[in-house]
């Protein structure tokens, strides 16, 4: 509950806490429940594989794919690696060549740099002020070499939205697997495999009030995507990922995607609301405020706002009752501005003042409220202190 | 109410309570460690408290702990993040996660006692002036058989070679200590020592940098991307605190251990038990008993609520003949009718007795239905 002394959380892009429901389910399996899944003639191993299968269905309900086609993975960056680098060296002999974005999770650019570096050709498309790809720009640059198109669904920084279903259909018409991480897309935008005509989809538990330690690679079955696997030994999960399932993590995704599916619909609508009075009631005080990435075409959870002239990181310093970040997490210790914001060609250093607010299920109207009078009176201190270089 | 019995550690022992307790606390936590913000720095200091302890199990700097999701990610990352134009020698007993990780590597057979053939590694090391990269488990996971490591190190050495040691079996179950084994780097994994499934770690010597298999954020010194798993990495050290060196729990389990294979001798003598001329792990058994299919006796003893496997548990849907037993060079029979029996920290003189007794009546049983259908009847 909503307590005056705690610091409030805004960082839910960063990681969401793991729903008490989700906690729940998976804790029997820490205990009583417990047994190795792929140990399959006792009856303790029965008992974990049967609940690994019916959390793989679980998973698919969420995205509309069959149970077969979800491959259990130690998280989002795992799942990345293996859907890029997998599928573009299985293509890479036919199709060296793979199109991604500039914006992308550091996981997918690096997976991208490594196979440069294995001799694949890769595109990197820009995209506009708005954070969105051109699909017209995207269509211009797949040619017959393209193995793989990997552009996110939402991007974790500024949460926009890509249009995927868009990208689908261009891909399929061309014959190009298409990859999406769906990190931070997966419980809070509807995805649907088949109508959006994709191929990989990436989901990370703890993006979405699952557990740490586990997410997933969604891999079509029909027509059948082949990936090189990232590590080989028992051969689990159809020989795509090999090592133990961890059981009570995957019931904990499981268990998650089955509230995202019920929920969202209301949960974004109530998002939705507290997001837009957060950005009312900082915009009622500081009306210069940057509302970066493109103001419809986004997740209900998070805003990217642009303070011009204050320093994010000495605004940040003045907010230590707000736990909030100036991009991705993995990046965090670094003093470069973000190559998300970068990206987007932001006016006069904006890049360098600019806030990531996430919102999740557990943030109330106090929450934001409080979070807003912080913000607005951090940078009222900010702007009366330090002398007005920008006037 | 049938009792159950579980004999199959070595497939995933159950958790610790203090594991699971420390699991809990940090899944009731907010926050992702690389966050600078408070609850990023509480999520950090709980992750580095948890290296420390897990880097003092095998007496390794805490800087050299690389935390992954398992053992058969470290095992790969040592393997493909080291070869480097190496050529791999790997004993044939391996995990699958060793044995596949690299293409053309070089199986050295074991001994019938299950031991790496030390001969055979040295001319394995001679035939070639490239430099090589060894890696030999620490103690197998089917037959318990420990590995003479140190005599693998200095084989190794001889010959500039790098080692990588599995020791995923053996820690927590004897002493591991990672400089007086003298090898560059050591895998781990959680739930084999009552932590929670999903995390493990490759402890590596600071000077050796592993190439990433896993890229993106710079998580764990930039040798392995993806958010850290909190809770797991703490269940993994609340395990590693439990277990120890293993050697409180050691004396008992090794005295159950033995009991076990003195009473399965009693039920049926020509039982064997395989690797036992061998420094063993003091919580495994391989017993084989010719003629009598593993599988007979695993669904069997399933069926009376006693849980053993036949080989290890990624290959036993499949109930394959073990490779570590055909590297040992036993016999088809003999392969085909082993199980593994595996104890633990839960485990007491009542799951043995509740073993001898299941085996005794699925073995008296097939006996019977032996004899009944042999014409010499």
């Amino acid at each position: 509950m909503a307590n005056a002394d705690r610091p409030i959380y805004m960082d839910y892009q960063a990681s969401t806490p793991c729903d008490p429901r989700v906690l729940e389910v998976m804790l029997p399996f820490f205990g009583a429940r417990f047994g190795n899944p792929h140990s399959v003639h006792h009856h303790q191993g029965q008992q974990a594989e049967a609940a690994v299968e019916q959390a793989r269905a679980q998973i698919a309900a969420l995205i509309g794919a069959e149970a077969r086609e979800i491959v259990f993975t130690s998280g989002a960056t795992e799942a990345n690696n293996l859907a890029i680098k997998g599928a573009a060296r299985f293509l890479k002999a036919r199709k060296p060549h793979v199109i991604t974005c500039v914006t992308e999770h550091k996981c997918v650019l690096e997976s991208a740099r490594r196979l440069e570096g294995e001799g694949v050709r890769v595109t990197y498309l820009p995209v506009g002020g708005d954070g969105l790809i051109d699909l017209d720009h995207l269509a211009a640059v797949i040619d017959t070499e393209t193995a793989l198109v990997s552009l996110m669904a939402v991007n974790n920084e500024i949460g926009v939205i890509q249009p995927i279903a868009e990208i689908g259909a261009l891909c399929r018409e061309h014959g190009v697997l298409f990859h999406t991480d769906a990190a931070q897309a997966a419980g809070k935008i509807p995805l649907a495999v088949q109508a959006m005509n994709i191929d990989l989809m990436s989901l990370s538990g703890h993006k979405m009030y699952g557990p740490m330690g586990i997410g997933a690679l969604y891999v079509r079955r029909r027509p059948r995507v082949r990936l090189e696997p990232l590590f080989d030994g028992g051969g689990q999960e159809r020989g795509l990922r090999s090592g133990t399932v961890p059981a009570p993590l995957a019931v904990g995704l499981g268990a998650a995607a089955v509230i995202a599916r019920d929920e969202m619909a209301a949960e974004s609508a109530r998002l939705t609301v507290l997001r837009d009075r957060l950005l009312a009631r900082v915009r009622a005080r500081v009306p210069d405020v940057h509302l970066n990435g493109d103001a419809d075409r986004r997740i209900p959870g998070n805003l990217n706002l642009g303070f011009p002239g204050i320093e994010a990181e000495a605004l940040i310093r003045a907010l230590p009752d707000l736990a909030v970040s100036t991009g991705s997490a993995c990046t965090s210790a670094s003093v470069e501005p973000s190559y998300v914001l970068q990206a987007l060609g932001l006016p006069g250093g904006l890049a360098r003042s600019s806030l990531r607010l996430g919102l999740g299920r557990p943030t109330t109207q106090d929450e934001v409220d409080r979070a807003a009078e912080m913000i607005v009176a951090a940078v009222a201190r900010q702007r009366a202190g330090v002398p007005a270089i920008a006037e | 109410m049938t009792r159950t019995t579980y004999l199959d550690y070595n497939a995933s022992a159950p958790i610790r309570p203090q594991a699971a307790a420390a699991v809990g606390r940090a899944l009731s936590m907010t926050g992702n460690a690389s966050s600078v913000h408070g609850f990023g720095r509480r999520a950090r200091a709980c992750l580095e408290d948890a290296r420390e302890v897990v880097a003092a199990l095998v007496q390794a700097p805490p800087a050299a702990v690389i935390f992954t999701s398992g053992g058969t990610e470290a095992n790969t990352l040592a393997l493909r993040g080291l070869t480097r134009g190496r050529r791999v020698l790997v004993s044939a007993g391996e995990h699958p996660s060793v044995l596949n990780a690299l293409e053309g590597c070089v199986h050295v057979s074991l001994t019938g006692d299950g031991v790496i053939d030390l001969a055979r590694l040295e001319a394995a090391l001679a035939a070639d002036p490239q430099p090589a990269l060894v890696s030999v488990m620490l103690a197998n996971n089917e037959t318990g058989v420990i590995q003479p490591i140190v005599a693998v190190v200095e084989l190794a050495r001889r010959f500039s070679a790098l080692v990588h040691c599995d020791a995923v079996q053996a820690v927590g179950k004897i002493a591991v200590d990672m400089a007086a084994l003298g090898v560059d780097c050591l895998s781990l994994s959680a739930h084999k020592i009552g932590g929670p499934q999903g995390v493990g770690a490759l402890i590596a010597g600071e000077t050796l940098a592993p190439a990433p298999i896993l890229l993106g954020g710079g998580q764990e010194r930039r040798r392995r991307a993806g958010t850290e798993n909190l809770p797991g990495i703490a269940g993994f050290a609340a395990a590693a605190q439990a277990a120890g060196t293993g050697l409180d729990e050691a004396p008992r389990i090794a005295a159950l251990r033995d009991d076990l294979e003195r009473r399965a001798r009693d039920v049926a003598p020509a039982a064997m038990i395989l690797g036992a001329d061998a420094p063993r792990l003091p919580n495994t058994s391989c017993i084989a008993l010719p003629g009598w299919p593993a599988e007979t006796q695993v669904m069997g003893l399933d069926l009376a609520g006693v849980a053993v496997s036949a080989g290890s548990a990624c290959s036993s849907g499949k109930m394959a003949p073990s490779h570590v037993l055909r590297a040992m060079g036993a016999d088809v029979a003999v392969v085909a009718s082993a199980i593994r029996v595996s104890l633990g920290w839960a485990s007491a003189a009542a799951d043995v007795d509740h073993f001898i007794q299941a085996w005794g009546d699925v073995y008296a049983r097939s006996t019977a239905a032996r004899a009944l259908h042999s014409p010499a009847a």
